[in-house]
């Protein structure tokens, strides 16, 4: 699949779910089990691409900058810190260790 | 066209929101160049796919996997941007009737944060009035912060050099991050991460992702772990509340502040 499919599949599909929930009735937002299973997809996609951005390198698993940085990310978050600044940091922290040679 | 004093705070609140969150747009388009896509497929996505999260999982997952990730780069994106279509059904109403057009475009606008800031308002018209705001200030604002992003993503080279790899990983952090505050939604979080793990070196890249929706339909589908929300929840994210028990007309958004802090009251 050339990325351009991937990316026009993926933009399609995105506009089509945002219409059709436009389009079938409202009384579905009465059943608890098609938002919590919605919304709990959400949490566990994220949390996977957070896994995988963190720990993953092609098919192997390597432990590097990157987990400080996403640590300190994560207690960046919890003390409210605005994303864009947390991310720049996440970033900076990782090339620091880099240029250091503490972690590849 | 007059405006009431409801009208005009939720007019303030949607421009706000939409600088705020405009300015992620300049990670994304910076990350899509690094993980291999051109500026022209990272403004696509901006333009049509219009959600971030799905959009971060797609280069994410292209990232790692290259052109032949597509399938789980698509199916985790989409299952990703299933809350969007609970947000249509929410902001239906708020749209309203109108001509053929205003549904299709009110559908691309439909995202976390218009629909946070809408159904944050008291009155019909500031409902409206918050909802168009806020998504057409976002989608302006993070089309063109994409651009941006896009073309400095490209005066990179070697992206570990300059850590855009724990860039990629901390902005997961942050969209998953308001969306753990209960239990269940944890519990959920801390094992889909687990088994995504677990299967990085056995399956192709892009797989531990999708196989982590397996993790959501066990929790969702037996609701184990569930527990009665002790407090309001607040935060830009709580307004589609992770339990749908909750009254969904409780949003957390406060108006006034800035949605990153999402003050507790």
């Amino acid at each position: 699949m050339t990325l351009w499919l991937t990316v026009i599949i993926a933009s399609v599909l995105s506009f089509v779910v945002k219409y059709t929930g436009y389009l079938i009735p409202q009384s579905m937002l009465e059943k608890p089990t098609f938002t919590r299973v919605t919304n709990l997809l959400t949490v566990a996609m994220l949390a996977a691409l957070v896994a995988v951005q963190a720990l993953g390198s092609g098919q192997a698993i390597s432990v590097d900058a990157r987990i400080p940085a996403v640590i300190l990310a994560a207690i960046l978050f919890s003390f409210r810190v605005p994303f864009i600044v947390v991310v720049a940091v996440a970033g900076i922290v990782a090339v620091v260790l880099r240029n250091l040679g503490w972690m590849a | 066209m007059a405006l009431s004093a409801a009208d005009k705070r939720a007019l303030r609140t949607g421009i706000s929101v939409g600088i705020a969150v405009a300015a992620y747009g300049v990670s994304f388009g910076a990350l899509s160049v690094a993980a291999g896509l051109d500026v022209w497929q990272t403004c696509f996505l901006s333009l049509v796919l219009f959600s971030g999260g799905s959009q971060f999982a797609v280069i994410g997952i292209i990232a790692s996997g290259g052109a032949s990730a597509g399938i789980p780069a698509i199916a985790s994106s989409t299952f990703l941007a299933l809350r969007n279509g609970i947000y249509s059904m929410r902001v239906a109403p708020i749209v309203g009737e109108g001509p053929w057009w205003r549904r299709l475009v009110a559908a691309q606008l439909t995202i976390d944060e218009s629909t946070a800031v809408a159904i944050a308002q008291d009155e019909k018209s500031a409902q409206k009035v918050g909802f168009w705001t806020t998504g057409i200030a976002i989608y302006i604002g993070w089309n063109l912060a994409t651009f941006a992003g896009a073309l400095l993503g490209n005066l990179v080279g070697d992206v570990n050099q300059f850590g855009l790899d724990a860039v990629a990983a901390a902005a997961f952090v942050g969209l998953l991050w308001p969306r753990l505050k209960q239990l269940q939604a944890a519990a959920v979080a801390m094992v889909a991460a687990v088994l995504a793990t677990l299967l990085i070196p056995f399956t192709p890249p892009g797989v531990p992702v999708l196989a982590a929706a397996v993790v959501a339909l066990v929790f969702g589908l037996t609701n184990w772990l569930h527990r009665e929300p002790v407090a309001q929840a607040d935060g830009l994210l709580e307004v589609q509340p992770d339990d749908a028990d909750e009254p969904l007309d409780t949003p957390g958004f406060h108006p006034g502040h800035n949605h990153e802090e999402g003050a507790t009251s």
